[in-house]
């Protein structure tokens, strides 16, 4: 008999690398990967960026390369993976399909939280996450449109400068007092708010969309203060789910994303790991043992891919019997999250967890133009952000990969 | 060999490709990439990497 293909469920970035990985890590063995939407993997970043902003083809541009050594990998295209058997070692498709795994890896990645209010409207109301989402989107952001954006985060604030570029009129509602407050600290978050006013937009920090108005196309929405804003268009953009609904009924961890152990695998409400179930990318909720916040997730652009090398570092040699790979297990796993995001001009990047400080200082520059920004929790480096000045970042950064190890051995 | 080319209109400067294939990419004086456009064939993996991680999706590679 055929020995069963390692699956991969979520065909995007954290299922791509985790394949390509497999065969870095010299797997021969057959690879299936399995996801719901039409499309093989592409680049979701730019679906909030250029390629929003562009009436011209950029869209169908998004597709990943493929290298060669991924060339006889199945892809099953359209195809929602809908329950899963670990103890039978199987994955039920929707239309009833039972396929068998050697190894599981879940890359289901996290879909769009949905505003739950009443108001009647049904048409007008926007999500990003697919190419399918930004076609959408991207039909109506034209000029003289009046968008509100729910949600003052990477995705609102991104789509609120490519929707202002259009000539939409942009209003963005966000909770916190600064948008992006979370990730970048009162400060950078602050001045960040200074750069999209200048090109126009216009905030209602603090406060929080009640109602969405319209019978069934939107006309406006209420605010939690008062207000009523007048609108053609809601983007919608106010956090994420992880897709685990389908693996969530065996004995798993998924009350914040997939818990997984330090080597990817998924681990049971015990704590011990399924010994050949593995989860990478978004939704994945991996150890961070040297910040001490137990287990999270990090909706960043490179943990995919260093996720999906992990994981595909202790499948090989564990399919291949080799009992290296519980060693392989056992070294520590600190990967740096880097994330990145383009507003107008300006191009932010940032290293580091600077979502867990309690504390940010400006290191160089000045937060208007270039400027370097440090964040601390309990007065140790967590995370640096830049604009510009590239060279002093990557400095930054090779303090912060140092740091792991330190706290590492200190403990 | 292998050819690598990074598409300097898609190039943001961030230095991402510089941490995973240093002997290939660098930075110069001013943050403005600069790289190695042949190199051997065992900097096939740093490139994949670099290749990888780079937020632009702007190297590709050629052998
Ligand atoms: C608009 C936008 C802009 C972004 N911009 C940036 C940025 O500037 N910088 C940055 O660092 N990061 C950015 N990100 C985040 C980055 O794109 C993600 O971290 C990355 O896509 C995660 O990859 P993943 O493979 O883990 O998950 P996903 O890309 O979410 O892939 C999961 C896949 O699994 C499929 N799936 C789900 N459930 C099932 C099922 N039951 N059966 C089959 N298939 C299923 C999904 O449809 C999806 O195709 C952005 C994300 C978005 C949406
Ligand atoms: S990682 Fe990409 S965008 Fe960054 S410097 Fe290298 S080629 Fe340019």
């Amino acid at each position: 008999m055929a020995t069963p293909p390692v699956i991969i469920v979520g065909a995007s970035l954290g299922g791509l690398r985790t394949a390509e990985s497999l065969r870095r890590f010299g797997y021969e063995g057959p690879i299936t990967v399995i996801g719901d939407e039409p499309h093989l993997p592409y680049q979701r970043p730019p679906l909030s960026k250029a390629a929003l902003n562009d009436a011209e083809g950029s869209l169908e541009n998004l597709a990943f390369a493929h290298r060669p050594a991924i060339s006889d990998v199945t892809w099953i295209t359209g195809t929602r993976v809908v329950s899963a058997d670990l103890d039978a070692s199987t994955v039920t498709d929707h239309q009833g399909e039972i396929r068998e795994f050697s190894a599981l890896v879940v890359a289901t990645g996290v879909r769009p939280r949905r505003l739950h209010v009443p108001g009647g409207a049904t048409v007008g109301r926007y999500a990003l996450r697919t190419i399918d989402d930004a076609r959408a989107l991207r039909d109506v952001l034209t000029p003289g449109t009046r968008v509100v954006i729910a949600g003052a985060g990477f995705i609102g604030c991104e789509v609120a400068a490519t929707a202002i570029g259009l000539g939409c009129d942009v209003h963005v509602v966000g909770t916190t007092s600064v948008p992006m407050q979370a990730a970048l600290g009162h400060d950078l978050g602050a001045a960040m708010q200074a750069r999209h006013e200048d090109h126009g937009v216009a905030f209602s920090m603090g406060t929080r969309i009640t109602a969405a108005l319209g019978h069934p196309y939107l006309t406006h929405v209420d605010r939690a203060d008062g207000r009523t804003l007048a609108c053609d268009v809601l983007v919608e953009a106010v956090g994420s789910s992880p897709n685990v609904e389908w693996i969530s009924s065996n004995d798993v961890d998924a009350t914040r994303g997939l818990r997984t152990d330090s080597a990817m695998r998924v681990v049971r409400g015990d704590g011990s790991p399924h010994p050949h179930v593995f989860a990478v990318g978004d939704v994945a909720s991996y150890p961070h043992p040297h910040h001490g916040i137990g287990a999270a997730s990090v909706e960043h652009w490179n943990i995919p891919t260093e996720t999906a090398k992990r994981a595909a570092s202790v499948i090989a040699p564990m399919l291949a019997d080799d009992p290296s790979h519980l060693d392989v297990a056992a070294t520590p796993f600190t990967p740096l999250p880097s994330f990145w995001t383009d507003q107008y001009d300006t191009h932010l990047l940032a290293y580091g967890m600077t979502r867990i400080a309690d504390r940010s200082t400006l290191l160089a520059g000045d937060l208007a133009g270039e400027c370097l920004v440090g964040y601390y929790r309990d007065s140790r480096l967590v995370g640096v952000c830049g604009i510009g000045m590239t060279g002093q970042m990557l400095t930054y950064r090779k303090e912060l990969m140092a740091q792991p190890l330190a706290a590492g051995t200190a403990a | 060999m292998i050819n690598v080319k990074v598409d300097m209109s898609q190039c943001q400067h961030y230095g991402q490709c510089v941490l995973e294939a240093p002997s290939v990419f660098e930075l110069n004086a001013k943050d403005r990439l600069e790289y190695v456009a042949q190199v051997a064939d065992d900097e096939r993996e740093a490139i994949e990497d670099a290749i990888d991680i780079c937020p632009m999706q702007a190297i590709s590679m050629v052998q």
